[in-house]
């Protein structure tokens, strides 16, 4: 038999229903790779005694109608978990310990999922390379000093390499979808109301939404399925009838219409990534699909438009942390001074600045010309979509405008990082679900992704049309357990 | 200062002013749970008992409305003969406080609930209309404690995420009694409506005052001062004489008056300014994308329209027209649901005029001398419409009511009881009458003949001396019958 | 447009994030290279737009009013960095 750690989720939760394997077995499994992959850095809290013992308790009374039966789970650090420390990657949460779990990963835990840890992340998911973490960098596993994209960096290491059969992370402008796009790994950004936001520290409360990353397509329509569910204690959930995602799904792609919008085609884009694109296009034209010309004319604007209301969000989502609850307190003269040093030293620097970009353009004088700005051009953006809809099924792009950078890299230039996320930002202020696949590689060996984006609450479209690409584009990983050596 | 016609005006070196005021009361809503968690709003609990992770603001926690705020808000505005938004937006306020956990307080800006309204006011010279700028719902914050801890401020969050309805009046008012008039009248619709209990000791009612003066005959309104939270009728009013005056002789001076947030100091009776300049705050609001818009369509509204019950000004009219009782009257009757109440139980059961005398006159002077609200009354409503119709069906004479009246506050006890107990019943044998009379005319034979040549007032000496016979409990109508038939 | 130093220490006081003039500095810096970007969206005639504030597709969940949450204030308590058994406690503020 294949070493355990190789098998995908759908596979080990067969596996286990069919008694050929323990939860403890495979839960063990799991730890062991995790302990030896410490040079990762990929979690921040590692949950393994109790999670063993956990899952020994399954053993002894199996319940196997569970979707995820006695199946361990690392999630990323921004989920609320019950007697678990919960730190969002930040200093300021350093020895918090939630009394509450959060709605996605209770639902998780109610089919029968084990959470092995805690994964590191961008400092309340400020980021895309995992460089702002308090924990410090995470290794992307496809080669050394490679970041592993972010913010949900620690979950697309400790996925690509094993660490866990799937795992969850949380998607602002790009946060599941980029990393998975660096780590050749499948993730969905779901649409927003579909999965509850209750417990999972806010970034953009407008834009924040969980969703799966996992090593296939069929996984991930498991791992949705499980996460997505109507919460009365999340005012913006949505409530429709979920589908069993997992059971529908189908490669048969025939008659879809799939949009391809010009304005993703952008000046020094690299030219393996155009090539993916094509090669994507190619295999709907292959599989029945039809490939429709499209224009999204407001797609320059996202960025700025991103950078305007997720920092405003954030400053005041952020605000609550000032030592006076929970968390970090610095000493202060008075109650002022406690706020000021302690929330100087309890947020790194990219936390600094975005609360500061934030609290600038909601700042009296400035809220019209930027925020109120920025929230009429999220109304032409979103327009944008609402147009091609009428003429197509779903939209092709590519995840990223490049591979993997190193860490390091773009660390100095805030800007050239933002831009990271160009292709990302768009669907996230407008929404939408969209799920990246691993497609191909750089001349580097680097992963690359592409990006199908659905109608609201259409999932199950972008899943199969990820999943006819998948079977198409067999794509393979190719790593090689470096840090292990 | 001086005052003609109800006017106030504050008099330097010739310079006459007037004072101009308008109020953001916060009145606290009615209701069982907070207005985004679900736990309790009860007063006066071990601190931090009543506290959710909702309200405490943990990580990754989120507001959900509580419906019924969103009614109660909607029924004071109907109460205020204000617009109803059929869309509203809840706002995030930004700035830091111990005693705000969430780092911003969830309130209404640019689109209120409710909108434009108005308020009548009954001043001794006649109505005054009041226009309110607009109601809105917001969460009230926590509790800073300063004075138990030396070294620290202690925080108690049990307030913190209570629902408030902030009302804000135009700069109407002109004096300190249309201050008192104003939030008496407020006060007395939501508790009509159900809305606020308007308990100002515990809080649920307090004011931000903000008060401007200019020159008598000026157009324009001067810079304003706020002054923060007071929570009493009696502080509001020394606040303004206060701050009135001391912008009138920051003009006199020559100097300007700066727009600033104040405080209202009780020990000093004086306000003093609260945050420096430089510090001015900047509350960056913006639209709390944890929340959606409050979409209200008609029929909504029309369900609530229907459960509103007939308000102070509507049932001073019907009193007025129903039970002819005096517009003066009729206002200290409606002034307070609980006293319209017990005035609508007792004159439904007996003579309205007595009742309304009997309310006003004894009652009011007992709940005074005890210092107690009419739902305290020793007396039931139910007894003191008995005592009336004793009264009007000539059992008992006005005079033995008082003191039975007296009896009963020991207790409630049932007039008709006390009456035959103590014989207190009233003599309308006319032949007993014609007894006790003709004694007394017999013992007064030089008082007969001098009121016989003319001494009119000597009737009453014979009315007297009647009731003395009879222990007061002589019919004096019937008295004075007989008697004028035996002397005449 | 550039925010200039005195900016910076202003929205820092704001933000009440402390920051010392060579912070102050290299975050005026990033500041402006971020918002020179952000200035594009001036290119955008949006006069006639609506603006939008959420997208979830949905109309605001009311609650009914009761109430759920008992006494947990252990749990509340739990993670104060600096507490006694009954309050948060803060350092004295200071008017
Ligand atoms: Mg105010
Ligand atoms: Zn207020």
């Amino acid at each position: 038999m294949s070493n355990i750690t190789d098998l995908k989720l759908v596979e080990l939760v067969d596996k286990i229903k069919k008694k050929e394997l323990s939860s403890a077995e495979v839960t063990i499994a799991f730890i062991n790779r995790s302990q030896k992959s410490k040079k990762l850095n990929a979690y921040i809290y590692e949950n393994y005694e109790n999670a063993i013992k956990k899952a020994k308790i399954f053993d002894q009374k199996p319940d196997f109608k569970k979707k995820l039966p006695g199946i361990p789970i690392a999630v990323k650090d921004l989920f609320c978990t019950k007697n678990i420390k919960t730190t969002a990657g930040s200093k300021i949460l350093e020895n918090f310990i939630p009394t509450y779990e959060s709605t996605v990963t209770q639902n998780i835990l109610d089919e029968g999922g084990i959470i092995i840890g805690k994964l590191n992340c961008d400092e309340f998911a400020m980021g895309s390379s995992n460089e702002t973490s308090y924990f410090g960098n995470v290794q992307n596993p496809v080669s050394e000093n490679l970041v592993p994209g972010g913010s949900s960096g620690g979950s697309s290491s400790a996925l690509a390499a094993k660490l866990t059969p799937a795992t969850i992370g949380t998607d602002t402008g790009g946060s599941i979808r980029q990393p998975a796009s660096f780590t050749g790994t499948v993730g969905l950004k779901p649409t927003y109301g579909s999965c509850s936001r209750y417990g999972i520290v806010a970034f953009a409360s407008s834009l924040d939404q969980a969703g799966p990353m996992t090593h296939d397509v069929k996984d991930c329509s498991l791992m949705f399925q499980i996460m997505s569910s109507y919460d009365t204690k999340d005012s913006t959930s949505v409530e429709f009838k979920r589908e069993n995602y997992l059971n529908n799904l189908n490669e048969n792609i025939k008659g879809k219409k799939i949009g391809i919008p010009k304005e993703y085609r952008v000046d020094g884009m690299p030219k393996e990534i155009d090539e993916l694109w094509e090669k994507g296009i190619k295999i709907i034209k292959e599989n029945g699909g039809q490939i429709v010309e499209i224009s999204l004319p407001n797609t320059n604007y996202a960025l700025p438009t991103y950078y305007i209301v997720a920092p405003a969000e954030a400053s005041s989502n952020l605000a609550r942390y000032d030592g006076v609850k929970y968390g970090f307190r610095s000493k202060g003269e008075n109650l002022i001074d406690m706020y000021e040093k302690t929330r100087s030293e309890g947020f790194g620097d990219e936390v600094k600045r975005r609360i500061m970009i934030g609290t600038y353009v909601l700042s009296s004088g400035y809220y019209d010309a930027y925020y109120l700005k920025a929230q009429k051009v999220r109304r032409l953006i979103k327009n944008d979509f609402d147009e091609a809809y009428k003429k197509v099924d779903a939209i092709l792009t590519p995840s990223t405008p490049s591979s993997a950078f190193k860490i390091g890299e773009k660390l100095n230039d805030p800007v050239s990082m933002y831009l990271n996320d160009i292709f990302t930002v768009p669907i996230n202020l407008a929404g939408l679900p969209a799920i990246s696949i691993p497609a191909g590689h750089d001349k580097k060996g680097y992963p690359l992704g592409l990006q199908v984006i659905g109608k609201a609450f259409d999932e199950q479209s972008i899943l199969n049309i990820a999943f006819a690409l998948e079977k198409n584009i067999s794509f393979k990983n190719n790593i090689t357990d470096w840090w292990i050596k | 200062m001086s005052k003609n016609n109800g006017e106030y005006l504050i008099t330097r070196n010739d310079n006459k002013y007037e004072v101009i005021i308008g109020l953001e009361v916060h009145a606290q809503v009615l209701s069982e749970s907070k207005l985004f968690s679900a736990s309790s709003t009860k007063f006066g609990s071990e601190p931090n008992t009543q506290v959710s992770l909702v309200d405490a603001a943990f990580p990754g926690m989120l507001p959900v409305i509580n419906e019924h705020c969103i009614k109660q808000a909607i029924k004071t505005g109907i109460g205020l003969k204000a617009k109803i938004n059929k869309r509203s937006i809840f706002d995030r306020k930004n700035y830091f406080y111990a005693d705000l956990p969430q780092g911003y307080q969830i309130s209404q800006y640019k689109n209120p609930i409710i909108g434009e309204g108005s308020i009548t006011l009954d001043m001794p010279n006649g109505e005054k209309n009041i226009r309110i700028e607009r109601l809105h719902l917001e969460q009230d914050a926590g509790k800073s404690i300063h004075d138990i801890d030396p070294q620290n401020t202690l925080v108690d969050l049990n307030r913190s995420g209570v629902a408030l309805m902030e009302i804000v009046s135009k700069p109407d008012l002109r004096s300190l009694d249309e201050v008192n008039a104003y939030i008496k009248k407020l006060r007395s619709i939501m508790r009509y409506l159900g809305t606020c209990d308007g308990n100002m000791q515990e809080g649920s009612l307090r004011a931000d005052v903000n008060v401007s003066v200019r020159k008598k005959g000026d157009k324009k309104l001067g810079t304003r001062c706020e002054i923060k939270n007071v929570n009493s009728i009696k502080f509001m009013q020394m606040a303004i004489d206060f701050e009135a005056n001391r912008q009138v002789d920051v003009i006199e001076e020559g100097g300007s008056i700066d727009q600033e947030t104040r405080l209202f100091d009780t020990k000093k009776n004086e306000t003093r300014s609260m945050r420096s300049k430089e510090d001015a705050h900047d509350y960056r609001y913006f639209p709390d994308p944890d929340l959606l818009p409050l979409e209200l369509n008609d029929n909504y509204i029309d369900k609530i329209k229907k459960d509103i019950p007939e308000l102070p000004d509507e049932k001073k009219k019907r009193f007025i027209e129903k039970f002819k009782l005096s517009p003066y009257e009729a206002n200290i009757l409606v002034s307070d649901i609980e006293i319209s109440k017990y005035f609508e139980d007792v004159s439904k059961n007996s003579d309205v005029k007595l009742a309304t005398n009997w309310i006003t006159g004894e009652l009011f002077a007992l709940l005074n001398e005890q210092n107690i609200e009419i739902t305290e009354s020793p007396i039931s409503s139910k007894n003191l419409s008995k005592l009336i119709n004793l009264i009007k069906d000539g059992t008992i004479s006005g005079k033995i009511a008082k003191s039975v009246f007296e009896i009963m506050r020991d207790g409630d006890k049932d007039p008709i009881t006390i009456v035959e107990e103590k014989g207190l019943k009233q003599q309308s044998d006319p032949k007993e009458l014609e007894n006790i009379i003709n004694k007394v005319i017999s013992e007064n034979p030089e008082n007969v003949e001098a009121y016989k040549s003319g001494k009119d007032r000597l009737f009453g000496f014979f009315v007297g001396q009647v009731m003395k016979n009879s222990g007061g409990k002589a019919n004096p109508k019937l008295v004075n019958e007989i008697l004028k038939k035996k002397l005449n | 447009m550039t925010i200039d130093l005195k900016t910076v220490k202003h929205i820092s006081k704001l933000s009440r994030i402390s920051i010392d003039d060579n912070k102050a500095k290299k975050l005026g810096k990033d500041l402006n290279s971020i918002f020179s970007f952000i200035e594009k969206l001036n290119e955008l005639d949006t006069k006639n737009t609506e603006p939008l504030s959420s997208i979830a597709e949905t109309t605001l969940k009311l609650r009914k009013d009761e109430i759920k949450s008992e006494n947990i204030r252990e749990d509340i308590l739990k993670n104060s960095p600096d507490k006694n058994k009954d309050f948060f406690v803060v350092p004295k503020v200071v008017e």
